[in-house]
């Protein structure tokens, strides 16, 4: 079960051993990169970078499977919404036109089309392993003070990590309820018609935010009795200073920006065009 | 003599919450001195809650509400005693050991308060080694809290407000989710807190035996708002006072009351083992040979109701099986108590029972039937089972439509369901509340709604899950004893249970249960007389097992019985 959760692996590895502020500020800036660069010399190079950072954290392929497939799933999605709403986007950017297909309506395929969609899918592709590094090789109770770290207030990084803390609890609440009102006799499976289902559903969620409400009294009880929230700053148990592999990490990243940039006056813009 | 300035004094304090009509507090007065340990006890509603949070300051600040009178705390008047500066004093710690941790493992939790104040890193290191080391979980550091167990949770709380350096202690209901032998040893902790760092304590307990396990230096009994009595231990004992408001005595001092031995003669009563009752021998065994056990074991030759056969059942995604090979049978009309350790299986077992988990390897029979691949809704209508937390249950406004819910789902006709809902209101005594919006009902009778939620599908088997916990003892009793009339109309009450005395009071037969396997399977005074199975499920002996082997009676257990056969005649011939 906790395999098809996007959670905390834990391993011995380098990438484990950054710091969590370090490695949202890589995630960061890694992904700034991505985002506005369409230079497909550089979206491959990030790619094969972000592969070899994936290999050397050790978490294996199969053990975010599920997590893989949905992302995967969304990228075709918008992949093909992209085709549907302007099959004429890359003729557009690269001012050429290279047909590769006969017309279908007002539909047909080009070379820099092809192109075009190449260079999104690459964009997300070189961003998905530092996201998913970020969330899986930082401990959870490091999660709020790396965001603290990086300028976001305490307490809402407090309330995000509270609530992953709660995940768990919540969905266990909600499997002894679903159990419960299943023996005084609701179906939430396709055997009832869907009206019903949904009325049934309710049946679930109303004890389970009040029972979720009953936990939020004690838990915001309990830190006020603990002193939360009573100064402008708090510190860290768990918080790390940064070594030298964090700065080098964050500098590689700097630089990688920077490249971004640089590569905006050699190309005249964010495209890369190899139709000219 | 020198007089100390007090920590924590009450003067003409009243508190009455917005939501309420009458205040809940009237007209409290009470000193407690730095260094003392006292418990307060009382019923539910009787106030003792409330004047906790206006300890803590949860009152004002969280729980709104019109004060009179004064409170002042280490020397400073409460009302301008913020929640923040309070937290450097007192240490509050919660009964439910689930919702108090807000980190995710023990070192970060214990941490969080030092956090909140800017300790630098290194200096919180070592206060929460040192607060670690202080209730001697220093090994579980680094582990997660969920992976702990009831006592070491309990412990982890305590770290926690510890790291400050406090000067009051303040447990709400500390014995609460624990079983019996780490509540003992909860108890013994809290004494070297008091003795050895000389802390003040105030305990908010109704479990008075056990609590009574370690000495306290005074006892508040408080009930409808108002402080009742305010006295060392042994002279609350010697009266009837908690008695007269529904506190449950110790049970060597209900023997003693019992046999007409004069409380006044002895010094000290607080502790069982003090007391010297070879003196009483002559009043004591009086009264157990006029007590003779009356034997009614019928022997049953009907047919099994429910058999479970050789279960086994492992939790998807983990490798060590919670129950293994269990085998047993019971018959209609049979009250079951299931104890053992927290973790031992208990609630796995119920829930395999009442189909809430699949069970794939071993059969379950209800009736000779083969029912182990039934779905849960079909199963319900054989086995009910009521969850702890009553609010789980409860997705409609009113009671009637509540109760109705299940009969609705299965489409019964609108009359079929008003009949039999009203008739079910009526069996558990909240017919004249069918009208009402649940959120109006107390605890107690949200916890009947639920049990009426179960009942009205007639099933021949019904399960409670810690029935009893967090109630008080008038209302456990009367919750009890509603159980035993459903027995006598033939349905099967099976509990889980942490309180060995409603366990020996009620019920006819107990299951043991310790790392997933039944260890015994005899009647409740039975198991609390065998120190052999005291020890292994973590269970605590009775006093009156003390009393028996004091007095060399050949058949410790006999005692055991023929007291819990006296009270029952009591309780039925009235007072």
């Amino acid at each position: 079960m906790a395999n098809e959760m996007l959670g905390f692996i834990e391993r011995d590895s380098f990438i484990h051993r950054l710091t969590g502020a370090t490695k949202l500020i890589v995630f960061i800036l890694w992904s700034t990169a991505a985002m506005i660069t369409y230079d497909t010399r550089l979206l491959v190079f990030l790619l094969i970078l972000s592969s070899i950072l994936f290999f050397l954290s050790k978490i294996k392929l199969n053990e975010i499977a599920f997590i893989l497939a949905f992302i995967l799933f969304f990228l075709l999605l918008n992949n093909i919404a992209i085709f549907i709403f302007d099959p004429n986007q890359g003729a557009k950017i690269y001012g050429s036109e290279t047909r590769l297909t006969g017309t279908w309506w007002r539909y047909y395929l080009t070379s820099e089309q092809l192109f075009y969609q190449i260079n999104i899918t690459l964009k997300y592709i070189a961003v998905i392993p530092p996201a998913l590094l970020f969330i899986l090789t930082t401990q959870p109770s490091e999660f709020a003070a790396s965001l603290n770290k990086i300028g976001i207030s305490y307490r809402l990084s407090y309330a995000v990590s509270i609530a992953f803390r709660y995940i768990p609890e919540v969905q266990r609440d909600f499997k002894t309820i679903a159990q419960a009102q299943q023996a005084r006799g609701i179906d939430i499976s396709r055997n009832e018609k869907i009206t019903k289902r949904v009325k049934n559903v309710v049946a679930i969620i109303v004890p389970l935010i009040f029972s979720t409400l009953e936990r939020i009294e004690a838990i915001s009880n309990v830190m006020d009795m603990r002193g939360f929230g009573q100064h402008k700053k708090r510190t860290w148990y768990v918080g790390r200073n940064f070594k030298w592999a964090d700065m080098i990490a964050i500098a590689v990243c700097g630089v990688l920006v920077g490249i971004t940039v640089w590569l905006f006056t050699v190309n005249e813009g964010r495209f890369y065009n190899p139709f000219h | 003599m020198i007089s100390v300035q007090p920590i924590i004094q009450f003067d003409n304090f009243s508190f009455q919450y917005t939501s309420q009509q009458k205040p809940t507090l009237k007209n409290i007065n009470l000193v407690i001195h730095p260094g003392e340990k006292v418990c307060i006890v009382g019923p539910s509603g009787s106030g003792k809650s409330t004047l906790a949070h206006c300890i803590n300051g949860l009152i004002p600040e969280r729980y709104n509400g019109e004060i009179s009178g004064t409170l002042s705390i280490a020397g400073k008047v409460a009302d301008s005693f913020s929640l923040f500066d309070r937290s450097s004093v007192i240490g509050t710690v919660l009964q439910d050991t689930d919702s108090q941790f807000i980190g995710i493992t023990v070192a970060e939790d214990i941490a969080f308060a030092l956090e909140n104040t800017m300790i630098p890193q290194r200096e919180m290191k070592g206060r929460v080694l040192d607060a670690a080391i202080q209730v001697g979980i220093e090994g579980h550091l680094q582990h997660q809290i969920f992976e702990l167990s009831g006592g070491q949770k309990q412990r982890t709380a305590m770290a926690g407000v510890l790291v400050n350096d406090i000067e009051i202690l303040l447990f709400d209901e500390p014995l609460a989710n624990l079983d019996p032998a780490t509540g003992k040893s909860a108890m013994a902790l809290i004494e070297q807190l008091h003795q050895q760092n000389n802390k003040t304590v105030i305990l908010i307990e109704h479990r008075l035996e056990d609590a009574l396990s370690q000495s306290i230096d005074r006892i508040i009994l408080m009930n409808h708002g108002e402080i009742i009595a305010d006295m060392k231990p042994s002279e609350l004992l010697k009266t009837n006072m908690l008695a007269e408001n529904d506190i449950r005595e110790p049970l060597y001092i209900r023997l003693l009351k019992y046999a007409n031995v004069s409380l006044q003669q002895l010094e000290k009563v607080d502790k069982a083992e003090e007391i010297i009752f070879q003196n009483y021998r002559e009043e004591i065994l009086a009264w157990y040979k006029a007590n003779v056990t009356t034997i009614h074991d019928k022997k049953i030759l009907e047919p099994p109701l429910l058999t479970l056969e050789s279960i086994h059942y492992t939790y998807p995604g983990t490798k060590e099986p919670i129950l293994k090979n269990i085998d047993f049978t019971c018959n209609a009309g049979e009250f079951i108590s299931i104890v053992g350790t927290n973790g031992a299986g208990k609630s796995t077992l119920a829930k395999c029972i009442s189909g809430f988990e699949k069970v794939k390897k071993g059969v379950v029979r209800i009736n000779n039937e083969d029912v182990t691949n039934e779905s849960i809704k079909s199963r319900a209508e054989k086995v009910g089972y009521v969850l702890q937390n009553p609010n789980q249950m409860f997705s409609q406004t009113k009671v009637f439509d509540e109760v109705a819910f299940g009969l609705r789902q299965r489409y019964f006709s609108e009359e079929m369901v008003m009949e039999m809902v009203h008739g079910t209101l009526k069996v558990c005594g909240l017919y004249p509340f069918r009208n009402w919006p649940i959120s109006a009902l107390s605890y107690g009778q949200k916890r009947r709604v639920a049990i009426a939620t179960i009942l009205v599908l007639n099933p021949s088997i019904l399960i409670l899950d810690e029935p009893t916990a967090g109630q008080d003892y008038k209302h456990s009793k009367e919750l009890m004893t509603f159980l035993q009339t459903l027995t006598t109309q033939g349905t099967t009450v099976i509990v889980i249970t942490h309180d060995m005395h409603l366990m020996t009071e009620y019920t006819n037969r107990s299951i043991v249960i310790h790392g997933g396997e039944v260890i015994a399977d005899c009647k409740p005074s039975q198991v609390l007389t065998n120190p052999e199975l005291v020890r292994m499920a973590n269970l605590k002996e009775s006093s009156l097992y003390e009393i028996a082997l004091a007095l060399d009676l050949a058949e410790p257990f006999e005692l055991v019985e023929r007291f819990i056969q006296f009270e029952r005649r009591v309780a039925l011939n009235g007072k």
